[in-house]
């Protein structure tokens, strides 16, 4: 009993700070989002509404919440993937035994997570610029038009894609990397001694012994980046014709560029709501490969 | 910082001692000296700008600081794409400046959170300020139902610069002053072929389509605001014409974005029009080679049966009501206010100013590009004052976009833009009906 009492005190600290900058926050943003918390809201609290789910009514009958969806799931089903096989393949070639200078190209590669996005923007700016751009310029020496890479609301979303992937796919070639390590060198031997070709290794060692990394490193990258938001705001501001405009961003606008946080609350929970489902699906997709 | 490190390295009781005589007796002349300093600056006002105002009004601040020795101005430059929501976040969060510039259709949603004071006292016992002196329509902005928040800094309406020579070789000796003449100009003078228009209105700004409409009879809103007045007659003719300038191709349909230097396609003869506000003068002066100087003129908004109505734009100084020196904050918007202040600082950015006898003097006396302003101020009309405008004029825009695209008809798009502003001011109807709102300025 008094072990147990120890117990609780020990964690008290931890649980203090958990509820008064976690639950409380949350629980909180729950009941401004049954409100219509807004700017006459904020000059006196006596223009507050309760209107029960209104704003979740509101939010699925505008269009602008659908498209800001629809990039939203363009973004996580183009990127991911993109994301998780570029980390894979740069882990796969940094594990390579042939591969050199291995301390300086995890450094190089893993640089890009560790800058500042802003930064970063300007000089991504600069290379999709349509006039003075080197991936203009490039496509150019190939004799390709001109792309208006970051004007034309159809290549918007690709050229933030590649951006994000660019920026984010280091850290999973980190947790690729210590996978990659921990598989047992003797299984390469002994399929080695059977005869197996590398990529029969790689298809029937390593990939299996990769799964629970797979797993974890896709729900963390899923969940990522359903939050999209830093990308277009640097390099867009939401833009062309909205159509960078993600979830997050749009609660971002509803929120602080009108003041709408009523409104804005509904989005979080209604995004939150959407990327449980989406992990959860996919825990189950996974447990039920993991028996088959 | 130095007390702290040498008590570490202190062990022992005496130098211990030794060390607290020694801050004691630093925090006592530190006192001492701020004590003696007090005088000299008692009233340190925080002034929030946006934009680029901020780089010129810190030139004239040290004639200010000379004159008033006792008020010291700490000028804070807020970029326009955050100076909303630091505002509304300041407010939130009660940090909120002692004066600021404020755009004349934020002010309403200021006022709206009652924030700003009420300058009507100060002004009536000003020798500097005299409402008369003013553009009405202007200083109308800063009055909310019968009160008054702020003080015009410097106007703007949107009016044509045009292409003299192209016009004169086109068979047009004036520029047009109705909207059938400019339609039959623009159709002369635009050339989709040869990747010439009639004028450039990109396509994500609101203001042009806003000047057009201003000049129709009918108001944006009706009902003192409660419900969107789209599905009007005047805003129809308006939406129409700005509409068919982009079906026609007498305008591309394209945003300020990809018109990428519009001043130099001008000069070009791309655009023989360009529907812009004030900067553009000095822009074009600036860009434009010397030879072509002569070409270009200014002239006041085609309207849909005579010329010289546009949008009351610009900027205000207002004082925030939390402000603990509100005499101080006065005193350097009457500094501001000055004929010379003010001509000095259309010298230093081109910002023109509110009062009419700031024009007669300095470099804008008699500059005929400045003429057709001039004259258009006189007759400018203001946006509506509700604190939700911002965002109406948004989604106006948006669906504008939209029906210039084609995927909405002139009826269907004034449909929705009625239907999103109903929307949008229903919280405001709700208000208005249950007269709850802190200043009762919204009976």
């Amino acid at each position: 009993m008094s072990s147990q009492r120890a117990a609780w005190l020990f964690l008290t600290p931890a649980l203090v700070v958990l509820g008064v900058f976690f639950l409380l926050p949350v629980i909180a943003a729950l009941a401004l989002s049954l409100t219509d918390y807004d700017l006459y809201a904020l000059a006196n609290i006596h223009n507050l509404r309760f209107v029960a789910l209104q704003n979740y009514w509101a939010l699925l009958q505008r269009p602008l919440f659908w498209s800001a969806l629809g990039h939203t799931v363009y973004f996580v089903a183009v990127g991911v993937p993109l994301s998780m096989s570029t980390s894979l393949g740069a882990a796969l070639l940094l594990n390579s035994p042939l591969a050199r200078c291995k301390p300086f190209f995890r450094t190089a590669l893993f640089a890009p997570v560790v800058t500042t996005v802003v930064a970063v923007a300007v000089i991504w700016r600069y290379l999709f610029n349509t006039k003075y751009g080197m991936a203009n310029f490039a496509l150019g020496h190939a004799g390709i038009q001109a792309i208006d890479w970051l004007g034309d609301p159809r290549w918007a979303m690709p050229t933030i894609i590649l951006f994000a992937v660019w920026k984010n796919f280091g850290y999973n070639m980190i947790i690729f990397l210590a996978g990659l390590q921990a598989i047992p060198a003797d299984l390469y031997e002994a399929a080695r001694i059977d005869g197996a070709s590398v990529w029969r290794q790689c298809r029937h060692i390593t990939l299996p012994m990769l799964g629970p990394t797979m797993l974890m490193v896709s729900i963390l990258t899923v969940s990522g980046y359903f939050q999209l938001f830093a990308e277009p705001y640097v390099m867009t501001e939401g833009g062309p014709l909205q159509s960078t405009t993600s979830v997050l961003y749009l609660m971002y606008d509803e929120g602080f560029k009108w003041w709408n946080l009523g409104s804005a609350s509904a989005v979080a929970f209604l995004l939150f709501l959407i990327m449980f489902a989406v992990t959860a699906l996919m825990l189950k997709l996974a447990r039920r490969g993991g028996e088959a | 910082m130095r007390v702290v490190a040498r008590l570490h390295r202190s062990r022992d009781l005496c130098s211990m001692q030794r060390v607290l005589w020694q801050a004691c007796s630093m925090l006592c002349i530190a006192l001492i000296t701020s004590c003696g300093r007090a005088p000299a600056a008692d009233h340190e006002l925080t002034f929030w700008t946006i934009g680029r105002e901020g780089e010129a009004v810190v030139k004239l601040l040290p004639d200010f600081e000379r004159t008033h020795p006792g008020i010291h101005v700490n000028v804070q430059q807020l970029p326009l794409t955050a100076a909303h929501q630091k505002l509304l976040t300041a407010f939130a969060g009660g940090s909120t400046p002692d004066i600021a510039q404020l755009g004349n259709t934020w002010l309403p949603e200021m006022v709206a959170l009652d924030a700003l004071e009420p300058l009507q006292a100060r002004v009536d016992r000003s020798t500097v300020v005299k409402p008369d002196d003013y553009f009405a329509s202007i200083w109308a902005t800063n009055m909310i139902d019968g009160t008054l928040y702020g003080v015009p800094w410097y106007v703007d309406t949107r009016l044509l610069f045009y292409r003299r020579d192209l016009l004169k070789a086109a068979g047009f000796d004036a520029p047009p002053t109705d909207w059938t003449q400019w339609r039959g100009m623009l159709a002369t003078l635009s050339d989709p072929r040869r990747h010439t228009y009639g004028i450039l209105m990109p396509t994500n700004e609101y203001e042009q389509l806003m000047s057009l409409a201003l000049q129709e009879s009918d108001p944006l809103l009706r009902d003192g605001g409660r419900y969107g007045n789209f599905e009007s007659a005047g805003f129809k003719r308006a939406l129409t014409f700005y509409v068919d300038t982009f079906r026609l191709h007498q305008a591309p349909a394209i945003t300020n974005v990809e018109a990428g230097n519009p001043w130099s396609e001008f000069g070009r003869g791309v655009y023989a029009f360009y529907l812009s506000g004030p900067w553009n003068i000095g822009e074009f002066r600036k860009r434009l080679p010397a030879e072509q100087q002569g070409d270009w003129a200014t002239a006041p908004l085609p309207g849909p049966s005579n010329a010289g109505i546009g949008v009351a734009g610009g900027s205000s100084l207002v004082i925030f009501r939390t402000s603990k020196q509100k005499d101080a904050a006065w005193q350097l918007i009457e500094y501001l206010s000055q004929l010379q202040v003010q001509q000095r600082f259309y010298d230093l950015l081109g910002d023109m100013p509110p009062r009419r006898s700031s024009w007669e003097g300095g470099a804008l006396r008699g500059d005929p590009k400045a003429l057709a302003f001039r004259e258009q101020l006189e007759r400018a009309r203001p946006t509506p004052a509700v604190p939700e405008w911002e965002r109406i004029a948004n989604e106006m825009q948006l669906v504008t976009a939209q029906a210039i695209a084609g995927e909405l008809t002139v009826d269907q798009a004034i449909a929705e833009m009625d239907r999103r502003t109903d929307r949008i001011l229903e919280k405001r109807r709700w208000i208005l009906d249950h007269a709850r709102s802190p200043t009762g300025t919204h009976p």
